[in-house]
C-alpha cells in the first residue's frame, strides 16, 4: 500500500452529485489486466468528444472545452473537489487506479460510496470530507481565484487555503487513517494473526461443518 | 436476557477472527466468489508476492461480465474480453479454484449462480469484486462487494479487517399490489432515501411485504440496496429461504440437514433490537416505477410524468435534475406513458431469474414486440436459468413474440460485450443502473420491472402493467 500524508496543490471543481464508477473509469477499459495506465481515461466521456477506445492514443482525441480537467488554469491540479456520494456503483478499483495515475492525491468531497473509500485508502489515496457549506465555499473560491491551492496535511487532519488563509479541520477513520499514513501492507499486517484466524477458521468448522464438506 | 440483536449484529459477531478497541474487526469470509473482470490484477499480485489462496474451497469462480450471449461456438472475438475470461479460466485451474467457465451448463451472473447452486447459505460472510454482492444478503448473509485489492487481501488472508456498519431497518407494511413487484419496490426505497441515504449502513428489509416476497423477489431488493448507497442489503431467515435452499446441489446433506436449519433459522433480528437508523413504507402505496434519470433515485410512478427540476429547492439537486433530463432528452411534465423505448432488455443478476422471465412471458405470451422496438433481448441470468426456461417452453413465447433469446451473462447491463446502446438509443431494462453510458455510450435507459419492460415491448411505450390489456393472437 502506498502511504499519504501530505498534499499541497491546485484543485480543480466537479460539480456534480452522485459521480459513478463507470463515469471515472468507462466499462471499456476494465477489459485490461493491469493496474497501470488508467490516467489518460479518466472521465473518459466527459474529458473527450468521441468514444474512447482500450489502448488508443488519447494525445489526438478531441477534447470537451468545457470540462474542467481539459481547463488549462486547472492542469496539473493533484486535488479534485467533489460533491456528494462521489464514487458511487460498480465497485471497481480501476476507478482508483484511473484518478492515482491521472495524478490525484486526495479527493475532498461531501460524501464517498462505502466500496470506493475502501478502495481509494488501499491505494494511498485521501477521500476527505468536510460539511456541505464547506464544500459550497470551496467551488466557490475555485472558480474566483485561479490557481487556488489546497494544503492538506492528515496526522494534524487539517485543511488549510494559503490564498485565503482558511482553515478546516477533518474526521477520518482512525484505522483508515493509520493505514495511509503508514502506508503498510495490509495482507502482511493481517497474517500477523495467522493463528488467530486458524483457530477461528477451526471453530467454525466444528461448529458449522456442512460450510467446509462442499467445498473443501 | 441478553440484549436484543439485529441481524447485522449477529453476522457480525459470528465472523470476528479478533477485535481492536474502536470496535474495527478482522472479519472472517466464507464464501468469495470471483469473475473475469476484477481479479487478474489481485491473482498476479499475489503470486508476485509469492502468495497462495488461503482456502480455495471456499472459492466460486464464473465468467459473467464479459461473456458474448451469442454464437458462443465462435469463442470471443474481441481479443481483450478473451484474454480476462482465460486469464480467470488459468488462474483457477492453477490454485484448483472451482470454475465455471463460458461453455459450462452453470456458467452464469455470480449472483444469480451461487444462490440457485445452493452455494450462499444463511450466517455466511459472502465478498466478491462486484458491488451487487449485496443480492446474496436475502439470504440473511453478510454480502457485499470489495474492490480488487481487497480481493487479494482475502484470497491471503481469508479475512477482511471492517470498521462496523450501521443497522437500518425499512419496514414495508401492507400487501404489494397485483404487478407491482420487488423491483417497484426497490426503486421506491431508492427514491425516498436517495442514493447515499444507505451510506455506511446495511438495509435490512422486514414487515408483511417482506415475508410475502419469494426469494428470486427478495434477491431482486437486496440486489438494489447497493444503489442507495447501502453496501448490504439482509432479510431474515424464515420458512421461504429454508424451503428455498432444500434440494439444492451445494445446500446441505440430510445428514447435516437438521443442524444447519436450526442454526439458520438463528440469523433474524430479536424482538426488541435497536436500529440505528428506521424507515418504513406502505406496500399499497406503491405503484409500478419508471426511472427518468441517470440515477437510481430518479425515478416516478408510471402513471406520473417527468418532473420538474425548478420545483427543487437545492441547487445542487436541480443541476442534477437539470444534466439528467437533458441526457435522457426528456422534458418535464411528460407522461412516463409517452416515453417509447428503442430496445428491450431483460436481463441482469436483478431480474433474470427464472421467476423474472416467467413473469415477463406471462405478459408476452400470443403478442408481438411493437414495430418501433428495434432490438429485445432476453438474456437469462445463468445456464441454469436458460434450460429451466426452455423446458417450460418459454424461450418459444419470446422468439414467438420477436424478441432475441440469448445465452447467460451480464450482457447489455453493462455493455462489456456486443450487446449495447448505441448513441441516443433509449432502453426499457430491467437492470440496475440508468447511469450515463452504463449500457453503451450515449445510451439511455430507463429501468423498470421485468413486467413492466415486457409491456412497453409489446405496447412500444411504457404503460401501466396494471391496466395493460393488449391484444393475444
Ligand atoms: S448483471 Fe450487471 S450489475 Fe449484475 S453483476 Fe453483471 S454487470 Fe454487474
Amino acid at each position: 500500500m502506498k502511504a499519504f500524508e501530505h498534499v499541497s496543490g491546485l484543485v480543480v471543481p466537479l460539480d456534480r452529485r452522485d459521480v459513478d464508477t463507470d463515469a471515472i473509469i468507462p466499462k471499456q477499459f476494465m477489459k485490461s489486466i493491469k493496474r497501470t495506465g488508467f490516467g489518460k481515461n479518466l472521465f473518459d466521456s466527459w474529458r473527450y468528444l468521441d468514444d474512447g477506445e482500450p489502448d488508443a492514443d488519447c494525445s489526438n482525441r478531441p477534447r470537451n472545452p468545457d470540462f474542467p480537467l481539459n481547463l488549462p488554469r486547472y492542469a496539473g491540479a493533484s486535488i479534485l473537489l467533489c460533491r456528494e456520494n462521489f464514487g458511487c456503483g460498480s465497485s471497481r478499483e480501476h476507478a482508483v487506479w484511473a484518478i492515482e495515475d491521472y495524478g490525484f492525491r486526495a479527493l475532498v468531497g461531501v460524501s464517498f460510496a462505502d466500496i470506493f473509500r475502501n478502495n481509494c485508502i488501499k491505494n494511498g489515496i485521501l477521500p476527505l470530507t468536510l460539511p456541505p457549506e464547506t464544500i459550497d465555499e470551496l467551488f466557490a473560491r475555485t472558480r474566483e481565484i485561479e490557481g487556488f491551492d489546497l494544503d492538506i496535511d492528515l496526522t494534524s487532519q487539517t485543511v488549510r487555503a494559503p490564498a485565503t488563509g482558511d482553515g478546516w479541520n477533518f474526521e477520518i477513520d482512525a484505522f483508515q487513517k493509520h493505514c495511509l499514513l503508514t502506508g503498510l501492507d495490509d495482507v502482511e499486517l493481517t497474517l500477523l494473526e495467522e493463528e488467530r484466524i486458524r483457530d477461528y477458521e477451526a471453530r467454525r468448522r466444528r461448529g458449522t461443518p456442512w460450510l467446509f464438506r462442499q467445498t473443501g | 436476557m441478553a440484549q436484543p440483536k439485529t441481524l447485522l449484529r449477529k453476522l457480525w459477531d459470528a465472523h470476528v477472527v479478533s477485535e481492536a478497541d474502536d470496535g474495527t474487526a478482522l472479519i472472517y469470509v466464507d464464501l468469495h466468489l470471483i469473475n473475469e473482470v476484477t481479479s487478474p490484477q489481485a491473482f498476479e499480485s499475489l503470486t508476485l508476492r509469492g502468495r497462495k489462496p488461503w482456502r480455495t474451497g471456499s472459492i466460486v469462480s464464473t465468467a459473467d461480465h464479459n461473456v458474448p450471449t451469442t454464437l458462443r461456438a465462435r469463442g470471443i472475438t474481441d481479443p481483450l474480453a478473451r484474454l480476462q475470461v482465460e486469464t480467470l479460466a488459468a488462474n483457477c485451474a492453477r490454485l484448483g479454484i472451482r470454475h465455471y467457465g463460458m461453455n459450462d451448463p452453470h456458467q452464469g451472473i455470480l449472483h444469480v449462480v451461487a444462490p440457485e447452486l445452493g452455494i450462499t447459505q444463511p450466517g455466511m460472510t459472502v465478498v466478491c469484486g462486484d458491488s451487487h454482492t449485496s443480492t446474496h444478503g436475502a439470504f440473511a448473509t453478510l454480502a457485499f462487494g470489495v474492490g480488487t485489492s481487497e480481493i487479494e487481501h482475502v484470497l491471503a488472508t481469508q479475512c477482511l479487517r471492517m470498521a462496523p456498519l450501521k443497522a437500518m431497518r425499512v419496514t414495508v407494511s401492507g400487501k404489494l399490489g397485483t404487478h407491482v413487484s420487488s423491483k417497484d419496490l426497490a426503486l421506491a426505497v431508492i427514491a425516498r432515501i436517495g442514493t447515499s441515504g444507505g451510506v455506511g449502513h446495511a438495509l435490512e428489509f422486514s414487515g408483511e411485504a417482506i415475508a410475502a416476497l419469494s426469494m428470486e423477489a427478495r434477491m431482486t431488493l437486496c440486489n438494489m440496496s447497493i444503489e442507495s448507497g447501502a453496501r448490504i442489503g439482509l432479510i431474515g431467515v424464515d420458512d421461504t429461504t429454508v424451503a428455498y435452499l432444500r434440494g439444492r446441489p451445494d445446500a446441505p446433506t440430510e445428514a447435516d440437514w437438521p443442524e444447519a436449519e436450526r442454526h439458520w433459522r438463528g440469523f433474524v433480528s430479536d424482538l426488541g433490537a435497536v436500529f440505528d437508523a428506521e424507515i418504513s413504507l406502505a406496500a399499497e402505496e406503491i405503484a409500478p416505477r419508471v426511472t427518468w434519470g441517470t440515477a437510481p433515485d430518479m425515478s416516478s410512478p408510471v402513471s406520473g410524468v417527468v418532473p420538474d427540476p425548478d420545483t427543487l429547492a437545492d441547487p445542487t439537486r436541480r443541476a442534477a435534475f437539470r444534466d439528467a433530463l437533458a441526457y435522457m432528452d426528456l422534458t418535464p411534465g411528460t407522461p412516463i406513458t409517452d416515453i417509447r423505448p428503442d430496445k428491450i432488455f431483460i436481463g441482469s443478476c436483478t431480474n433474470a431469474r427464472i421467476e423474472d422471465l416467467r413473469i415477463a412471458a406471462a405478459v408476452v405470451r400470443g403478442r408481438r414486440v411493437a414495430d418501433g422496438i428495434r432490438q429485445a433481448l432476453v438474456v437469462p441470468g445463468s445456464g441454469q436459468v436458460k434450460a429451466d426456461a426452455e423446458r417450460e417452453g418459454l424461450d418459444r413465447i419470446f422468439r414467438d413474440a420477436g424478441f432475441e433469446w440469448r445465452d447467460a451473462g451480464c450482457s447489455m447491463c453493462l455493455g462489456m460485450n456486443d450487446d449495447r446502446l448505441g448513441r441516443g438509443e433509449r432502453c426499457a431494462s430491467t437492470s440496475n443502473r440508468n447511469f450515463e453510458g452504463r449500457q453503451g455510450a450515449g445510451g439511455r435507459s430507463h429501468l423498470v420491472s421485468p413486467a413492466m419492460a415486457a409491456a412497453a415491448a409489446i405496447a412500444g411505450h411504457f404503460v401501466d402493467i396494471r391496466e395493460f390489456e393488449g391484444d393475444r393472437r
